[in-house]
């Protein structure tokens, strides 16, 4: 009888290795049956090299038994142990079927022999000691002893598979073995195209390897490359202020330039204030993340350029994308992300679109946009690159072009790398809005601010812009005369909005590939280039580009073109087209 | 590195808890009155534009700490940043919440722009070019370099920068920030992992989460730190599918602007080679200003060129212009080209700024025909040198390395912010004070930036102000030793 308490207790003892013990107490109970029908010596020295071979070689796992449970395992043999020994010593489960199968008679002699022999030694000091009217014997002391074993065990924490971190030498051997990719892929000849290097200013007429060329690949909308005020401010500038600014707008890089130039800005406009960036790209990347961040929603056109998509997966924000300038499928995306939707109330939502697509020269219905805004309570973020001082009867932008009081537009930033012929950008809005970048929004924050020659220029070419309305008008008929000029091109079509003067020929038929369709475009642009003297070019897509829009020729119209310029693009497009797209028609 | 004393740990963490919870006890009010008022009908359906605690720390913290004087932020200048500059006074009429310009403005020793050659101002050498090629080129080219954004300066100083730094070919870009965060998605995606040090610049870190590679941190300017997580990284391999990473860069700063150490290079590139990871170093601080010919650190520290993958800087610093650029092989730099965004879609840097580039290097190199360019880069290597010695000597805490031409001055409590900053402007010197999130939170301090335009005079009054305004404000946390000064009475006596 006392076999199986021991086997118990031996079971429950901590031994060197808590793998073992798990895995022991349970073979052991596992073979309970013919260990103790052999000699109760013989089962004790089978039990050692049975833990010793389940530790090296077993992993408990297999045994179907998650290893964090070996506590409630334990327990559970303990409380099995015990209603055993319960039933040795009472007597009180005599039909115990597990005992009576097992006990062979010798077996049962001998440890009732040796049970004895046991409770006679625990008794033997203690026999007549009573503690508050318990007399206390042998058997009382092997409970308290089972009790007390199983309740450390019950104590212990339970099993984790020991971490066997790598070996030094391992580590070493990993290291050695780890081959890491080049820093770039193979370099492909398509990789080695130069683009045409610009021998004098941007203008409508630049020199290229000593020739002049019509120029129509400068966003120089305005005309205002070259404009003798904007020159001359500049020179102010750089006289007075030097080059760079050398300092972040923080530490004594605000030059009082700028904020004559946000006022600017912010007057032209009609908003209550304005703030610049150091550059065209960096304004939309650093506002969105000011604004949206983890949590918030953004409903984006899927058309944007990269500097938006950077904005956009910089915020981290939740981003659905809408089909490219489509407003029912906005209106659709708006409904399903906020109908029933109570949580949606209380985070912030943007819709982020650009006012004129770059990469496909259509406008934003902003009248469409500001309703649906309204109605399902988002705010506006509206990129207006090419769209400032562009559209609108005075180049006050889309808002102005639809009639929408500033207002409701949230948000507006710009780049001022196109129609004001100058670099940098500002974002424009609340003075809340404005506030808000000036301590949050990295591009601002953590960057050396504009040169204040830039700044200069600016103000000069919103005060040209203000002064002189009638570049607006030549823009426009520009626009239209290229227009009328290409409108019936083999193999192109023109993709782009009427009043866009980013005029965006695509082809007519795709040839299904991005860079088949592409090659097809640069030798058009090439040939233009080389035979006619006229310079334009393809849309160029980065890998990390993720606008799937066709790709397309892209002719930027200039106030500063004159009629002849635009026969001349006109004719050699013509020209060129016909004989590149020839299998293409 | 900074050693925090204990008790004034204590005290600064005890002002930042009292701001703390007079921050809280306005939100509260706040709210009140904003419940008793009716919101505007407008408004209703919009969860506001910062949520809850977002911008808690710039309105109730920021705002009294730096900003609520906000005379010590932003501060406009009416000149070129040179030695000595204008700054516009301001004055407000509701409590500093907004700040108006008059047209007065008090001279100030400038000890805070990053104007370390001096070419912040107009040059002999360099403005007349610049204006030149102002007439020629125009502000700027209104569209990207890959499209009709390159012009012959572009080429010109892409050759020159490879040249000047060593390597085989660069690329420019209009902005320091976007070559950083524009060029590390290019570099690197999915699968490849980035180990950066843990103080480099914003932009840095923008970039690393732009790219959609993993990002590690190492701690600040330690080799071994830096092995411990490339064997464990490149044991590892990537998280979840345990592949092998794709590529390691790992990305340091020359000069840390916020502490002005120098990276230890040497040691990092050895560990970057033993372990085949590719090395990002960002020069940002460092091109110009540091080496015996304006190389940047490697010059200074010995290393050679080839052993560094990529070599970042920018141009706003040393050469007084703005932009920045990425050297590296010539294979690199044609993958560049056609892959990074801001090649391909940013509009190219203003030509008047890239021949400020170009002359200011010329000058460095003395290709201008003069020795100003090596007396510039001796003057500034002295300047800084005699300020931090003079500085540490005052028993002020100074920290950074030898060389650095930027050195932050501790100053830890937030009160000790505004009034270091006012103070030092009130006797004419402007000084740049910085406090979290720039910095880690107890550590605010006052940040010098010494130019080789500032002359002997200059400093010893720059010195003169720091220390009267060290005393009143009390950060002289390691006064001189006693027994020195009865050393330097006996001299005297």
């Amino acid at each position: 009888m006392l076999s199986a308490a021991q086997d118990l207790v031996y079971g429950l003892l901590p031994t060197e290795e808590a793998e073992d013990l798990g895995l022991g107490s349970l073979r052991r109970h596992h073979h309970l049956g013919f260990l103790i029908s052999d000699d109760e010596k013989s089962s004790y020295n089978y039990l050692k090299p049975g833990i010793g071979d389940l530790s090296s070689d077993v992993d408990l796992s297999a045994f179907g038994l998650g290893l964090e449970h070996r506590r409630y395992l334990l327990a559970f043999f303990s409380v099995f142990g015990v209603s055993i020994y319960f039933g040795f010593f009472c007597n009180t489960l005599p039909s115990f079927n597990f005992k009576a199968e097992v006990m062979a008679t010798a077996v049962m002699n001998m440890t009732t022999a040796a049970l004895d022999w046991v409770s006679i030694a625990f008794d033997a000091p203690l026999a007549r000691a009573v503690v508050f009217g318990v007399h206390i014997d042998g058997h009382l002391v092997v409970e308290v002893l089972l009790i007390a074993v199983i309740l450390f065990q019950l104590t212990r924490k339970s099993y984790k598979p020991p971490k066997k971190p790598l070996t030094e030498k391992e580590i070493d051997d990993l290291c050695e073995e780890w081959i890491p990719e080049p820093l770039h892929p193979p370099i492909t000849e398509e990789m080695k195209l130069e683009p045409p290097t610009l021998e004098s200013a941007a203008g409508p007429h630049t020199v290229i390897d000593g020739k002049e060329v019509v120029n129509f690949a400068s966003a120089n909308y305005l005309g205002l490359i070259g404009d003798d005020k904007i020159i001359d401010s500049c020179v102010a500038s750089l006289e007075k202020y030097g080059v760079g600014s050398c300092g972040p707008r923080g530490f004594y890089g605000t030059i009082d330039v700028h904020l004559d130039c946000e006022t600017r800005i912010a007057k032209f406009m009609g908003t209550p204030d304005s703030i610049l960036y150091s550059y065209g790209i960096s304004t939309i990347f650093s506002v969105i993340p000011a604004f949206c961040k983890k949590g918030d929603i953004i409903v984006a056109d899927e058309g944007v350029h990269w500097g938006v998509q950077n904005g956009l997966y910089l915020s981290r924000s939740t981003v659905v994308y809408f089909k490219h300038n489509d407003m029912t499928s906005l209106e659709s995306t708006l409904e399903k992300l906020t109908r029933g939707n109570k949580q949606a109330e209380k985070i912030r939502r943007y819709i982020v679109v650009e006012a004129l697509y770059q990469n496909s020269g259509q406008i934003t219905p902003l009248n469409e946009i500001v309703r649906l805004k309204e109605k399902y309570r988002f705010r506006v973020i509206l990129e207006e690159s090419h769209s400032f001082g562009v559209l609108g009867n005075t180049g006050r932008g889309l808002a102005e072009h639809y009639g929408v009081p500033i207002e409701k537009i949230d948000i507006i930033t710009a780049s001022m790398g196109n129609a004001l012929a100058t670099d940098g950008g500002f974002c424009t809005g609340t003075a809340r809005v404005v506030d808000h970048q000036r301590l949050s929004s990295s591009g601002y924050v953590f960057s050396a601010s504009l040169p204040p020659y830039l700044a200069s220029a600016a103000i000069a070419a919103v005060d040209h812009l203000e002064d002189d309305p009638s570049l607006l008008t030549t823009l426009r008929s520009n626009i239209s005369l290229l227009r009328e000029g290409l409108s019936d091109l083999p193999g192109l079509t023109i993709a782009s909005h009427p009043l866009s003067p980013i005029v965006f020929l695509k082809l007519k038929n795709p040839t299904g590939s991005f860079k088949n369709d592409l090659e097809l475009l640069n030798k058009i642009t090439e040939r233009a280039l080389k035979e006619d003297s006229v310079f334009i070019v393809s849309t160029k897509r980065s890998v990390l580009d993720k606008c799937r829009l066709p790709v397309g020729i892209r002719v930027f119209v200039s106030a500063g073109h004159t009629a002849s310029d635009i026969k001349k693009v006109s004719d050699s497009l013509q020209r060129v087209a016909a004989l590149v797209l020839a299998e293409h028609i | 590195m900074v050693r925090l004393p204990y008790l004034i740990a204590l005290s600064t963490l005890f002002s930042y808890g009292l701001l703390f919870a007079f921050g809280q006890m306005r939100d509260f009010f706040r709210k009140l009155i904003d419940w008793s008022k009716s919101t505007s009908e407008d408004l209703k359906g919009y969860a506001p534009i910062c949520l809850g605690l977002e911008d808690f720390y710039t309105r109730r913290l920021y705002l009294r700490i730096q900003a609520c004087p906000i005379d010590c932020f932003s501060r406009p200048i009416a000149s070129a940043p040179d030695a000595w500059f204008d700054v516009v006074e301001r004055y407000s009429n509701d409590n500093n919440k907004t700040l108006h310009r008059t047209s007065n403005t008090t001279k100030c020793l400038n000890l805070g722009s990053y104007n370390y050659l001096g070419f912040a101002a107009a040059d002999e050498y360099c403005t007349p070019r610049v204006i030149e090629s102002l007439k020629k080129y125009s502000p700027s080219t209104c569209s990207a370099r890959i499209d009709g954004g390159t012009t012959n300066l572009h080429t010109e100083l892409e050759e020159l920068v490879a040249r000047f730094v060593g390597k085989p070919d660069a690329i420019l870009f209009g902005m320091g920030y976007v070559t950083n965060s524009a060029i590390i998605p290019a570099l690197l995606g999915n699968g490849g992992l980035i180990i950066s040090d843990s103080l480099n610049h914003n932009s840095i870190v923008n970039g690393a989460r732009g790219s959609s590679a993993s990002v590690r941190v190492f701690q600040h300017n330690s080799p071994s730190h830096l092995e411990e997580v490339l064997r464990e990284q490149i044991a590892e391999g990537q998280p979840r599918t345990h592949r092998p990473w794709k590529k390691i860069i790992v990305i340091v700063e020359g000069i840390y602007s916020m502490e002005g150490e120098l990276c230890k290079l040497p040691e990092i590139i050895a560990v970057c080679k033993k372990y085949k990871a590719y090395t990002y170093l960002d020069e940002a601080h460092s091109i110009g200003a540091v080496g015996k010919s304006g190389r940047g650190v490697c010059e200074l520290l010995g290393v050679d060129t080839d052993d560094v993958d990529i070599m970042m800087g920018t141009f706003t610093k040393s050469f007084g212009s703005c932009g920045g650029y990425i050297a590296a092989s010539k294979e690199i730099i044609q993958y560049l080209k056609h892959t990074c965004a801001a090649h391909l879609y940013a509009t190219s840097m203003s030509p008047p700024a890239v021949q400020q580039v170009i002359s200011a290097i010329k000058v460095i190199l003395g290709e201008d025909g003069s020795s100003r360019g090596a007396q510039k880069l001796a003057r500034v290597r002295e300047n800084s040198n005699f300020f931090r010695s003079e500085l540490q000597k005052m028993g002020f805490e100074v920290l950074g390395d030898n060389d650095s031409p930027v050195m932050p001055i501790m100053l830890y409590n937030p009160a000790k912010i505004p009034a270091f900053s006012r103070e030092c402007l009130r006797q004419e010197v402007a000084v740049v004070t910085v406090a979290f999130p720039a910095t880690p939170l107890l550590l605010a301090r006052a940040r010098i930036c010494i130019s080789s335009s500032h002359s002997r005079e200059d400093l010893m009054k720059g010195l003169e102000v720091i220390s009267n305004v060290g005393d009143l404000v009390g950060i002289k946390y390691f006064p001189a030793e006693p027994p020195k000064c009865v050393e330097q009475d006996e001299k005297v006596l």
